[in-house]
């Protein structure tokens, strides 16, 4: 059976076991008149059983295809020639490499050694007779799990609160899943930071003022030995996210202002979806609005007021970021002016306040904490923003706070270490994940504190 | 003060029992309807406040009796699709004409609400807001003067004279509404209004708010509306009974509860429903 089909088997054989304890429930309690004497309703000791049957033959099934492939390829190595077996090990790879897309029937047969082609005939082998194991196994496991619940089927067998405790575990694992994967995606970045952290000292990493990450690869090429300061780019980033925010805060609060307290249904209806149009826009839509709109219209009023200004800019990105974080703001300051109960708005009404009195000074000072949150979202949404400045804020890092000047990025800067053919022994590119571990640390510190302030909102009203 | 001085002539046809006018009438209603949309919550009701006294509105959930006292200060504005018919004059004022300021009449009616809704704000300046938005107080010292007096004659001052500076929240909710009852007397209203101003609070701090109403009425006069007829009969001295949209019956609290006139009060106040 391939792995598909012994799937659909299980799943089958979950099915199965489902109905089996069902009915033995049914049995155990003397029929359906009988269903008050169990503990809990026949279904829940259908699910039981369909658990326990489910549990050990996915787990084995798991088990089995994670090691698999690797545990044949080893297998097949044994019988290689020797002079195949002692190859170095970059040449064995590309032998095993061979060997795997034979097997999946990506290459044709004949552009590939003799050995390997036998190999992949004994992998085939192998593979059938691994199948086979793994059918008969997972299955049996299966059904071993399916008769010890049936067994202990009694009317007084808490199945209702085993299953519950088994969904529980099941949950908790879900949420493991994503906390494991943030961990993964940390250590990754943090060990090759470190990697780079043994080239670039971090001091001069974290206060030099000249980035130009250009080396030369070979020896025989001409290249500077690369400098890797990087405040040319944090200025770049903080710049930019100054100006975005300088957009965005203003004219989102305003704007949910408006929403929340001065439309009417009917206009609310409207403008809110419409305003959340512009969250759903592709940040690479933006990135070229900014670069081939924005950014030649501001060089041309520029000139026109007597300012330099360059083709690509810090300001024409941040407008263009800006506009994109106008929703988050917006939304979020809405969803917080909406949630101020009524009975605030009623009591400063009662005391003849008017409605932008009782807006400034009651409704948006309650909704402050969860309003300040949503900017701190929104800056840390605009400190990772990669494609807009990629396409519209430049390359050049310089360290300057001229708005119509060219800067880069923290992001702009990861991209261009990352992009095309790379060795990862360089502190060129070992450079990205460095500056990927700041910006992790800056958005997490970001988020934190947002979720903190929000949080402490919320157990104010409810 | 002239007796009936500002009491509307009512009309021949009315339902109601018992005396709706009162003596040098503060506020007087006639004919005051209701809607909110097509459904009509409050018919033809008329009736006078007097000044220093306490009117209480009893009846069963939904007769009306919230929606009537909003009529007074006219927060039923804020409400989308609600419609206000009828005469309602303060001292001879019909609130209801387009030229009456909103915030004007607000600040003569002040309004104390069923859940006790401090802002965010410290204790003074949940004190201090009517009289700054209404430019009452000259400088600080005045403006200390307002809030001082006003915690004091909510019965307020001495739990909370050493921490001005806390955010009102951080009160009981006995004295968050004593609090709500303090900032509605600094802008130094004509006539109080409360809504089930105790129905969230316990007993002890019940028992506080209704000797400050009991205070509060040698310079006021208060509406209030209750669920509890225990209450009604403590703090008022006249009680109107609501019936699903109609005032059913008008008089002297201790008549009304003694011996009612109407079958419908009479089974109310006995317990027979409500």
């Amino acid at each position: 059976m391939t792995p598909a089909v012994l799937f659909a088997a299980i799943i089958a054989l979950v099915l199965v076991a489902f109905q089996v304890g069902k009915a033995r429930s049914l049995t155990v309690a003397g029929g359906p008149r009988g269903i008050r004497t169990l503990h809990s309703l026949p279904g829940h000791y259908g699910l039981l059983t369909a658990m326990w049957c489910a549990i050990p033959s996915l787990l084995v099934f798991g088990i089995w295809l994670a090691f698999q492939d690797a545990i044949l390829i080893r297998m097949v190595l044994v019988h290689l020639p020797a002079e195949v077996q002692h190859l170095p090990k970059a040449q064995l790879g590309l032998m095993i490499n061979d060997l795997r897309n034979l097997v999946a029937g990506n290459i044709a047969p004949e552009s590939v050694a003799v050995s390997t082609r036998l190999a992949a005939v004994e992998y085939l082998h192998l593979q059938s007779i691994a199948r086979l194991a793994l059918s008969a196994l997972a299955m049996v496991a299966g059904i071993i799990g399916l008769l010890v619940v049936r067994a202990r089927i009694r009317p007084d067998l808490r199945a209702r609160n085993a299953f519950e405790s088994l969904i529980e575990w099941v949950l908790f694992g879900c949420s493991g899943i994503a906390v494991l994967t943030t961990l993964g995606i940390v250590l990754s970045i943090v060990f090759e930071a470190v990697r780079f952290f043994t080239f670039v000292p971090l001091t001069d990493f974290l206060f030099g003022l000249n980035w130009s990450p250009q080396m030369a690869i070979r020896a025989d090429q001409v290249g500077s030995s690369g400098s890797f300061g990087a405040v040319p780019l944090f200025t770049g980033t903080l710049l930019i996210s100054a100006i975005a925010m300088l957009v965005a805060a203003p004219i989102g609060l305003f704007s949910a202002i408006f929403i929340a307290e001065y439309a009417n249904r009917r206009v609310r209806s409207v403008v809110k979806p419409l305003l959340e149009v512009l969250a759903g826009v592709p940040t690479v839509v933006y990135g070229f609005f900014a670069a081939l709109t924005i950014g030649p219209l501001l060089r041309v009023w520029g000139e026109a007021f007597g300012f330099n200004v360059s083709g690509e800019s810090a300001l024409s990105a941040g407008l263009v970021m800006g506009v994109m974080i106008i929703p988050f703001v917006s939304s979020l300051a809405d969803d917080m002016i909406t949630a101020v109960p009524q009975s605030l708005r009623d009591g400063a009404y009662a005391l003849g306040a008017t409605r932008s009195e009782t807006i400034k000074q009651v409704v948006l000072r309650a909704a402050l904490p969860g309003i300040v949150g949503g900017l701190l979202l929104a800056t840390s949404r605009a400190i990772g923003e990669t494609m807009i400045v990629v396409m519209a804020a430049g390359l050049a890092s310089n360290l300057t706070a001229n708005p119509f000047e060219a800067v880069t990025t923290v992001t702009v800067q990861i991209v261009t270490l990352l992009v095309g053919d790379q060795e990862f022994d360089s502190p060129k590119t070992l450079a990205a994940f460095a500056l990927g571990l700041v910006l992790f640390v800056i958005t997490l510190v970001l988020n934190v504190i947002a979720l903190y302030v929000v949080r402490k909102y919320r157990e104010q009203y409810e | 003060m002239k007796d009936f001085a500002y009491s509307l002539p009512v009309p021949k046809d009315i339902k109601t029992i018992g005396t709706v006018t009162a003596p040098g009438a503060i506020f007087s209603c006639r004919n005051v309807q209701v809607f909110y949309g097509e459904k009509q919550a409050i018919r033809d009701v008329n009736i006078d406040i007097a000044p220093k006294e306490v009117l209480a509105m009893i009846g069963p959930s939904g007769c009306g009796k919230s929606t009537f006292l909003r009529c007074f200060n006219r927060m039923n504005d804020t409400i989308v699709g609600a419609r206000v018919l009828g005469q309602i004059e303060l001292e001879g004022k019909d609130i209801q004409d387009k030229h009456q300021d909103v915030v004007q009449l607000r600040a003569r009616v002040g309004m104390v609400f069923q859940k006790p809704n401090p802002f965010p704000k410290s204790i003074y300046e949940n004190v201090a807001y009517g009289p700054r938005i209404h430019g009452l107080a000259a400088d600080r010292g005045e403006l200390d003067e307002i809030v001082n007096s006003s915690l004091r004659r909510a019965g307020l001052w001495d739990e909370v004279k050493d921490r001005l500076n806390q955010p009102g929240t951080s009160l009981s909710g006995g004295q968050q509404q004593r609090l709500c009852i303090a900032r509605t007397i600094a802008v130094n209203p004509e006539v109080i209004l409360m809504d089930e101003p105790c129905s969230a609070l316990d007993p002890i701090a019940t028992a506080k708010i209704e000797d400050l109403i009991d205070e509060l009425r040698e310079s006021y006069a208060i509406c209030i509306v209750t669920h509890s007829m225990q209450q009604a009969a403590r703090v008022s001295q006249r009680t109107a009974y609501f019936h699903l949209g109609d005032l059913i019956e008008v008089g002297e609290t201790t008549k009304i509860f003694t011996n009612p006139r109407a079958k419908l009060t009479e089974d109310y106040i006995t317990g027979r429903f409500g």
